[in-house]
């Protein structure tokens, strides 16, 4: 017998029974739900870890009458890989390479709250060309995550040539990562106290034309989703949550802005040279999956803004902060100053060591509030790393965007919660 | 026993039946292999890809190497399903796509072969008795193949299948009334003035919509909605079983369109001689048939909700306003 | 950022209170910071959240951190936001270690879960007791988190090793018994 029932529905439902699912361990509750499922035409399926649409390895346990969702519950860390306890292990500097690998689609915001933190116990000042070339990539790397969280969504709703098109513009991306860091994904661009190179020459001449390029992009996915009336009706109305709720959840981002809280960290407690820019914040009404859409889509549209102003301002100047304590010396001074080779030789092999105490250091990631907190025990390795992840934050939130609603749903919930599975289990 | 199964107009040699049925099976499944590459090549171009060019010159032996690969496989039982009608769930369903190219007419009366299967005086009906078997068969493959995605799978296919075949009738109903027989070589025939794609536009658009819903194809493919139940009532199978799913959709989109050639695009008609007949029906059929493959490149998915309410809200009250136009216009003219 | 000055108001404020409750502050790099007693951890959050003029109403994070060698081992870390004035504040109750207090080896360091008052705490007082060891009392599902639930150890605390993990694969059933159950 394939199921416990489950195409008919009772006329209703006992408010204990999602009382009954939760709270035990998931095996459990896996028992539990099936046999509530005999007696009450519940239906208890387990997506994931392995399923084409949870994006990554997360599992949900979900109750099911007929198709409606009565339960539903994240299970997690099927990707944990103990990144965290790594960095105890790494100095500070080889540290940068691990936090990436954590949102690995906001790389670039991984690395600007790790170094922001660490930048913030050493009480190092960026120069400013270095704040303006982590503002472009940090921009770019929005538009990067934004691309491939539209192409994935609209390929849970069946859309599936949306996927191509943003793929098209991503690889772009990676090009122009490729061109300023040599590598595509998880570059380790930013070092402490600045970036790792000056970008070459020709670089600001792709970046004009990729962004020339993108906002013709993004009228053409609007012509293709916007005016399109199944995508409308499978996203308008969807997965509402109030903007309370969500405060209390403590999800940031897209997700809250959609619900009209116009909360961004570049703006209310704007680091690097967010502040001398002049970008908007979308803000969506009601909250619904439509909303998320449309805050994402115009984001993109303001990251282009950014990034254009920041390459017009761009500033003459040094890429990395002028401190020899922290920041490898020039190539060519090797070979003439004895001072810098002993510095090199220093920070190659034990790394720069960063005085006593803690920082919490936040950046708006693609995804919502991401933090660093960093404790320096006054060695060259970091005693803690933590990074708040949002997308662990928002997982939370899930619950409460699905019950009552379709399985179909479900999968559009989950894709415009826009969760990033590296995130979560870091 | 001399009691006709049906009133097929003239009499035929037997080996003339078996030459042409067997003519006719070849060519369609000739064409589905080559639908496959189209489609995957063709939905490559609306991404902005190549699509399968490895295989063959440009790519055209990838259906070979498709079929190579799934017949390599290993059957798999799951531990939970039910062996027998696991096996026999796709068996219907190709059956049923089998069954239904009989009554497909790609040409009138040559030199005492008629250019069909059978032409039989019942024809559209014979068309929806054999195509409802196909529910048959989704619906056991997905109750017997003991997972929960296929049985959900299943359940929408059931209730999908149900919904769009009444509207589907009531769309063909007008032009039947309009050519005042249910053969579809006379109906064929009616169309030598005018396609009834044009008094009966309505008709065809709903009949195509519901086709799309009869072949579980964008933006219906809710039976099988990988994002949702991963594929739906084929989740469970694999090998050859599963390829038999694929060829019944691949054949089911080329009956439905050749229904809708037959029924609005004026069958075999078309300029040049007459041995150009089937020709034009083919042309006519893929030419539908590309209309398919570029929904799904653009169309998300219907939520379960919104496809029944838009087959009984929208589509039968509108398929029963078209019967009943043309029915007064009919009686009046 | 509360400066130093208004640091040191909140704490004479929250003495006030309730009275003990904050044992120390420091404000370092623009960041400032109570150390309170982890009895009262939750008068103190209330206060913070519900306070007019005060207003911490949003918790942006919450961590554990493990200062092996110094006095109180474990610090369970608040960090809370108030959106309107955009100041952050870092609270950290300062937990001892049962197990050096001679409560036995496997004694957990315990201290209130602040669920009730911040709901986005579920995930993350489950991360830090899959991670620290630390019991959340009243938590509503205090159970590992991104560990598998056989999982023996704390693995960020200080002390445990780095590396050594017998990796799970289901033809290592045999070698690591149980965890599939």
């Amino acid at each position: 017998m394939p199921t416990g029932g489950g195409g008919d529905t009772p006329a209703d439902l006992p408010a204990e029974t999602a009382a009954t699912v939760v709270g035990s361990s998931p095996i459990e509750r896996t028992e539990a739900g099936a046999a509530a499922g005999a007696e009450q035409e519940l239906m208890t399926v387990n997506m994931g870890p392995h399923h084409p649409a949870t994006h990554g390895v997360l599992r949900l346990l979900v109750s099911l009458q007929g198709e409606v969702v009565i339960d539903l519950k994240p299970i997690i860390g099927y990707l944990h890989t103990g990144i965290e306890k790594s960095c105890e292990d790494q100095s500070y500097w080889k540290v940068i390479p691990f936090v990436e690998r954590m949102d690995y689609l906001s790389y670039f915001s991984n690395m600007q709250a790790y170094c922001g933190a660490v930048e913030t116990l050493l009480e190092l000042e960026l120069p400013p060309r270095a704040q303006y070339l982590r503002v472009i990539h940090l921009e770019l790397n929005r538009i990067h995550s934004h691309l491939v969280w539209l192409g994935t969504s609209a390929l849970d709703l069946g859309a599936i040539s949306m996927f191509w098109y943003c793929f098209r513009e991503r690889d772009k991306i990676l090009d122009l990562f490729e061109m300023s860091s040599g590598q595509r994904m998880h570059t380790r661009y930013f070092q402490v106290g600045g970036v790792f190179e000056d970008i070459p020459a020709g670089f600001e001449r792709k970046v004009r034309e990729f962004c020339a390029d993108m906002v013709v992009r993004l009228e053409q996915y609007r012509a293709l989703l916007d005016r399109n009336e199944i995508f409308l009706r499978r996203t308008k109305g969807v997965g509402i949550v109030s903007r309370e709720r969500l405060l209390e959840l403590g999800v940031t981002g897209p997700l809250l802005r959609a619900a009209g809280e116009p909360w961004d960290l570049r703006r209310a407690q704007p680091d690097l040279c967010y502040a001398d820019l002049d970008f908007k914040i979308p803000v969506g009404t009601v909250g619904d999956g439509y909303d998320r859409y449309r805050v994402r889509l115009q984001e993109m549209r303001e990251s282009v803004r950014i990034i254009e102003q920041c390459l017009d301002g761009l500033p003459e100047g040094p890429f990395v902060a002028d401190d020899r304590k922290v920041v490898l010396p020039p190539r060519d001074e090797l070979s003439i100053s004895m001072e810098a080779l002993i510095h090199h030789f220093k920070l190659v092999t034990e790394g720069f060591r960063v005085p006593p105490g803690e920082a919490y250091y936040p950046v708006e990631s693609p995804r919502g509030e991401l933090g660093a907190f960093v404790l320096a025990d006054g060695s060259a390795k970091p005693a803690r790393v933590h990074i708040r992840d949002p997308s662990f934050v928002h997982m939370q939130a899930l619950r409460e965007m699905c019950v009552g609603g379709y399985i179909a749903d479900l999968i559009s919930n989950l894709a415009m919660l826009d969760p990033i599975l590296g995130g979560v289990d870091r | 026993m001399s009691l006709p199964l049906a009133e097929v107009g003239f009499a035929e040699a037997t080996w003339i039946m078996v030459v042409k049925s067997i003519v006719i099976f070849l060519v369609v499944f000739m064409i589905v292999p080559v639908l496959t590459v189209v489609e995957r090549k063709l939905i490559g171009r609306f991404q902005n890809r190549y699509g399968p060019n490895r295989v063959g010159p440009v790519g055209l032996m990838q259906p070979v190497a498709d079929i190579l690969k799934l017949a390599g496989k290993q059957v798999l039982h799951p531990s939970a399903s039910v062996p027998l009608l696991y096996a026999i769930g796709p068996a219907l369903v190709i059956f049923s796509g089998i069954t239904t190219i009989a009554i497909l007419p790609f040409g009138n009366v040559k030199d005492g072969v008629g250019f069909y299967g059978i032409d039989v005086s019942i024809g559209v009906l014979y068309f929806f008795a054999f195509g409802s078997l196909a529910f048959y068969g989704l619906l056991l493959s997905g109750w017997a193949s003991g997972s929960k995605y296929s049985f959900l799978g299943a359940m929408r296919s059931a209730a999908q299948l149900i919904s769009y075949e009444i509207s589907m009738g009531l769309a063909l109903l007008g032009a039947i009334m309009m050519a005042g027989s249910l053969s579809l070589v006379s109906i064929v025939e009616a169309q030598g003035t005018i396609w009834y794609v044009i008094p009966q536009i309505v008709g065809f658009l709903i009949f195509m919509v519901a086709g799309f819903a009869e072949t579980n194809r964008a933006p219906f493919d809710l039976p099988e909605a990988d994002a949702e139940l991963v594929q739906g009532f084929q989740t469970e199978y694999g090998g050859t079983r599963f390829g038999s799913f694929l060829l019944a959709e691949y054949l089911e989109m080329f009956v439905v369109s050749g229904i809708a050639t037959a029924f609005f695009l004026g069958g075999w008609m078309g300029p040049g001689p007459g041995w150009l007949d089937p020709i034009w029906m083919i042309v006519k059929i893929l030419a539908l048939i590309f209309v398919f493959i570029w929904v799904r490149a653009t169309l998300p998915r219907l939520r379960y909700d919104q496809l029944m309410s838009l087959g009984w809200k929208m589509l039968l009250p509108l398929a029963t306003l078209n019967v009943l136009v043309t029915a007064v216009l009919v009686v009046v003219t | 950022m509360p400066d130093s000055p208004g640091l040191e108001l909140i704490a004479g404020e929250l003495r006030d209170a309730h009275p003990d409750s904050v044992l120390a502050t420091y404000h370092e790099h623009d960041q400032a910071c109570l150390i309170v007693d982890p009895e009262q951890v939750l008068d103190v959050l209330r206060w913070l959240r519900d306070t007019p003029g005060q207003r911490y109403d949003f918790l942006s994070s919450l961590h554990g951190v493990d200062y092996l060698p110094a006095a109180p081992r474990f610090g369970v870390v608040y960090e809370l936001l108030n959106r309107d004035r955009v100041e952050r504040l870092r609270v950290r109750a300062a937990l001892p270690d049962p197990a050096a207090n001679g409560d036995g080896a496997d004694a957990l360091p315990a201290i209130d879960s602040c669920v009730e008052l911040f709901p986005t705490a579920e995930f993350h007082e489950r991360e830090v007791y899959d991670f620290f060891g630390i019991v959340f009392r009243g938590h509503p599902d205090l159970r590992r988190i991104l560990l598998p639930e056989v999982y023996v150890g704390w693995p960020h605390r200080r002390d445990f090793p780095i590396g050594g993990e017998p990796v799970i694969f289901t033809h290592d059933e045999r070698i690591v018994p149980g965890w599939t159950e």
